[in-house]
């Protein structure tokens, strides 16, 4: 079953990201990363971090696709000409070289390797989020603090960048 | 149980997919996706580990990870405003004013 659950959501992943790349319309690609973000918000739930799949349902699909979404539609370029950009040589064999390496290593894997178990820690049961939340704000208070603060940055240097020409006296 | 190389496998596939299409694609917004999908694989490759080891940390690091995707992504969305209201393009072939 489990099985099952993971050959459809990594399919659709992959299907969905391809599609991101092919597709010649920005709304289109925008829209089949939505589906892929959806199908990784699924893989988050098999894996048992479900305070991650509702994390990435709201930030992902809800603001940040939205964002994208208003910025294609705020541009409104139709794409003509080439699809493809122009590039070097030595580019082009650089991603031949990595699809070559990725395709060397899936295909020398053993899937089925005897990996010796790691036993499961003997801590009280708490919920994902508690255990989330218990963490976050106890060891990794000080990143917390500085992920607030890139938020910031990120937030007036957005608006500056956007809002165009300043009236500087 | 779904064994944890199939995990790596698949979020290193989509990170691949990601690569080419930051390499191919000429629309900058597009470029822009495909920076997504390479986070979006690293975060699933976080996630197996965190499950599979059965710490907590991996899961943090993806609550991280999405923290500065949305500060890039809206950095990087003001930047192709801005250079799309100076230059009237969105390809990334004509936008080479860094260059000398």
């Amino acid at each position: 079953m489990q099985m099952a659950m993971f050959a459809y959501f990594g399919a659709a992943i992959l299907l969905s990201a391809l599609f991101v790349v092919y597709f010649r319309n920005p709304i289109y690609s925008a829209m089949a990363l939505l589906t892929m973000f959806m199908h990784i918000a699924g893989l988050y739930v098999l894996l048992e971090a479900e305070f991650l799949a509702g994390v990435q349902l709201l930030v992902y699909a809800g603001a940040i696709l939205v964002l994208y979404l208003f910025v294609v539609m705020l541009l409104n370029v139709q794409s003509r000409g080439r699809f493809v950009q122009k590039q070097t040589p030595a580019v082009i064999g650089l991603g031949v070289l990595a699809v070559i390496e990725l395709a060397t290593l899936i295909f020398h894997t053993r899937f089925y390797p005897e990996l010796p178990a790691i036993p499961h820690p003997g801590v009280p049961t708490l919920g994902n989020t508690e255990t989330i939340g218990m963490v976050l704000y106890t060891q990794y208070l000080f990143p917390f603090e500085i992920a607030s603060l890139v938020l910031l940055i990120a937030l007036v240097g957005a608006i500056v960048l956007a809002k165009g020409k300043l009236k500087y006296r | 149980m779904v064994p944890l190389s199939w995990y790596v496998a698949l979020s290193s596939t989509l990170f691949l997919i990601g690569l080419v299409g930051v390499l191919i694609r000429r629309n900058i917004v597009i470029v822009l996706l495909c920076i997504e999908i390479m986070l979006n694989a690293v975060n699933i490759n976080f996630v197996a580990f965190s499950k599979y080891q059965h710490v907590i940390d991996g899961q943090i690091f993806v609550f991280f990870v999405i923290t500065v995707a949305a500060a890039e992504v809206a950095v990087g969305l003001g930047i192709i405003i801005a250079l799309f209201r100076l230059r009237e393009t969105i390809n990334i072939d004509e936008i080479n004013i860094l260059k000398l």
